[in-house]
């Protein structure tokens, strides 16, 4: 009996067992897809993440008040914030090459006519632009004396602007934040989600406005640039030391680097959080197979002891049963891929997405592996008996 | 009930000239079940003739089963040897004994053991396909032998779509298409009722006299005496060799049915008479 029979035999047997036949490509189809699915949601939120602080520009250290080592980082142990006096005890004692900015990130509401949304104020001082590499599409960033003198300028980000002002120039524009009338004088183009939140759904304005508006002292973090990379590990130093007199241990120093090493390592566990919950699925969908298969032992080996009664020989059998255990695999596995992959691409709107070969390969692999193998090896040891203890077989 | 000609030969009850397709030699089957042996069969003689039909009779528990599926080639004897067309088969790799039932032997059970959820035409095909037929030619076969036991309009029928007595017919085209020199049958009406019954025998005499030779399983004497001789077992051992004198027609049986259901008065005692001993 030649290859082209045995594939239309097996064909026709998965035909005559459509039940059976679905569900195993189900266990296939589940396993492949939520391994593709999850492990391209960890790798694309992992990329997505470096690769936004990576875009903040280069060279920065980051300081926050709170001993993060100690847990206390940014939260309600923090007993000494920042204020503008640190930035200024800094810029003069670092000199004037390296940029100091001072950051405050703050909830807000907008208000425009009668269109209102919810956003998140970010406030620096005028370095801002140049240590965080923003590009304008129209308009400019706050001055100097701007933030010298509080003034009520904002800048926008891109998804601000679509949803309260669509396709007019916003430039020149009034504004509600939080109650107050401000003018819009710029906005900036799309950049993706950061550590800090969606970027293209902030405010931007003068620091010192920020106070005032919030009626507060405080800064949340200072970001220093170094002009010359290879000065970054001393200038952390020098901010230590500066900070040191007033804060004692109760602030947090970090190169961009060392934030970046925290960050990847931290979506690593999540990714393989992701990848493991998946390694579930894909052994879940395994387990499916199997109890298919072997559910369908009994009924199979009946069938087996037709066809040897009737002449089939060992290799007849045997053939049979890989090829269908090989078109299921292989048919399931191209579905739970098709599955994984345009479930990766749909996702992509709220979730960064990123599809990894490896993980692809594997999920095929495994679950191809676990369906040949129940599905060959109870056939395997059917073909092998006497035609008639198949045929009694229960 | 039957009539019993113990003047037939011991071990051959072949007319001079018949060759002898099948034949059993001191064949015994004994299982091992928790340290109980059962003797299935204690070392029986039998030749088969060309263009026979036998039937094996004996109450249940006797052999018979076991007997059909050692010379049938389903199940290995514990000792002894099964030859087929003078071939001795005892000591045949399965591989090989896959291909003489193949070629040379066809099957009808009780259970008609058809492959679920595929055509009659499909089922019909299955040895052919295993013999290495091309499938036009197959297709072609498989269609004839169906058409000979009046299932012609019935060639895309699910097994479930057919009734029993049909799916028997089904069996027995498939267990001829390969143009067998023997075809083994089971209790073949066992799980039948008497009319399905009738027609299954009726079919099988029918291919008797087209020169197959076929070996009956039963324990129903009125069965049996459908066939030319019976070979009666009793508790694995051959205890009579008898040739039918006045053997049931089946046919004449299908008229006589026939003609009482026109009647419209089925006399119950003449019917149950018929069919039943
Ligand atoms: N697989 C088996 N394992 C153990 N004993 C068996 C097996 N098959 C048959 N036997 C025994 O062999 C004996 C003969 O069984 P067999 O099936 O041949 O009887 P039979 O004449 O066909 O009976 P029936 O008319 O009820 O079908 C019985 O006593 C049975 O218990
Ligand atoms: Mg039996």
């Amino acid at each position: 009996m030649n290859l082209v029979e045995s594939i239309r035999i097996a064909i026709r047997a998965l035909n005559a067992n459509k039940v059976r036949s679905a569900l195993t490509m189900l266990g296939v189809i589940i396993g492949v897809a939520a391994v593709i699915l999850l492990v391209a949601i960890g790798t694309g939120v992992q990329e997505e993440v470096t690769g936004s602080i990576e875009g903040l520009g280069s060279n920065l250290i980051f300081a926050f008040p709170g001993n993060v080592e100690e847990g206390g980082g940014g939260g309600f142990s923090v007993t000494k914030q920042f204020t503008l006096e640190d930035v200024t005890l800094l810029e003069r004692r670092l000199g004037t090459s390296d940029e100091v900015v001072p950051i405050i990130q703050s909830p807000a509401t907008l208000k425009v006519g009668s269109r209102e949304l919810r956003t998140t104020i970010a406030a620096a001082n005028e370095h801002a632009d140049e240590v965080f590499t923003s590009t304008y599409l129209g308009g400019r960033g706050y001055r100097r004396s701007e933030v010298a003198a509080s003034a009520r300028v904002i800048v926008i980000g891109s998804k601000v602007k679509d949803k309260l002002f669509s396709n007019t120039d916003p430039v020149g524009k009034k504004l509600d934040v939080n109650g107050q009338q401000f003018t819009v004088i710029g906005h900036i183009a799309a950049q993706g989600g950061s550590l800090t939140g969606d970027q293209d759904n902030q405010v931007y304005m003068p620091v010192t406005t920020a106070q005032r508006l919030l009626g507060t002292k405080d800064i949340g973090a200072i970001v220093v640039r170094a002009e010359d990379p290879r000065s970054v590990d001393m200038l952390r130093l020098r901010m230590q030391q500066i900070l040191r007199p007033k804060f004692g241990d109760e602030f947090s120093v970090f190169t961009q680097e060392e934030t970046l090493g925290i960050l990847t390592q931290l979506l690593g566990t999540l990714t393989f959080m992701l990848a493991g919950i998946a390694g579930i699925s894909l052994l879940v969908g395994g387990i499916g197979i199997m109890n298919i298969m072997l559910v369908s032992v009994s009924e199979r080996t009946r069938e087996i002891g037709i066809r040897k009664a009737v002449g089939a020989k060992t290799y007849d059998i045997m053939s049979q049963f890989v090829i269908e255990a090989v078109v299921l695999s292989i048919a399931g596995g191209a579905v739970g891929i098709a599955l994984g992959w345009g479930g990766s691409a749909a996702l992509r709107q709220w979730v960064p997405t990123e599809v990894t070969w490896w993980a692809v390969a594997l999920a095929f692999f495994f679950s191809a592996a676990v369906g040949i193998f129940f599905g060959v090896y109870p056939a395997y040891r059917a073909s092998r008996l006497d035609p008639i203890d198949a045929l009694r077989y229960e | 009930m039957v009539e019993r000609f113990g003047e037939a030969a011991k071990s051959t009850s072949c007319p001079e000239e018949a060759r002898v397709v099948l034949e059993a030699r001191g064949v015994t089957k004994r299982y091992d079940l928790e340290g109980i042996t059962v003797h299935a069969l204690c070392g029986v003689d039998l030749e088969v003739c060309e263009a026979q039909m036998l039937a094996v009779m004996g109450p249940s528990g006797s052999g018979k089963s076991t007997l059909m599926h050692i010379i049938g080639l389903l199940d290995h004897p514990t000792d002894g040897n099964v030859v087929v067309e003078g071939e001795d088969v005892s000591r045949m790799a399965p591989n090989d004994l896959a291909a003489v039932r193949n070629k040379r032997i066809g099957f009808v059970f009780q259970s008609f053991n058809l492959l679920p959820r595929t055509t009659a035409l499909s089922n019909v095909e299955l040895p052919l396909i295993y013999a290495g037929i091309p499938m036009l030619k197959r297709t072609k076969l498989a269609r004839e032998s169906l058409e000979r036991v009046g299932l012609g309009d019935r060639l895309g029928h699910f097994s479930s779509q057919l009734s029993g007595g049909q799916q028997q017919r089904v069996a027995i085209a498939r267990a001829l298409v390969t143009k067998p020199s023997i075809v083994l049958a089971d209790e073949p009406t066992g799980n039948l009722d008497s009319r399905s019954g009738i027609e299954v025998m009726s079919v099988l005499q029918e291919f008797n006299r087209q020169g197959v030779t076929i070996v009956v399983v039963t324990h129903d004497a009125v069965v049996a005496r459908h066939a030319e001789r019976i070979v009666h077992l009793k508790d694995g051992c051959v205890v009579h060799d008898e040739l039918v004198k006045d053997r049931t027609i089946a046919e004449d049986k299908m008229r006589e049915l026939e003609a009482e259901e026109a009647s419209g008065f089925p006399e119950s005692q003449d019917a149950s008479g018929a069919t039943r001993a």
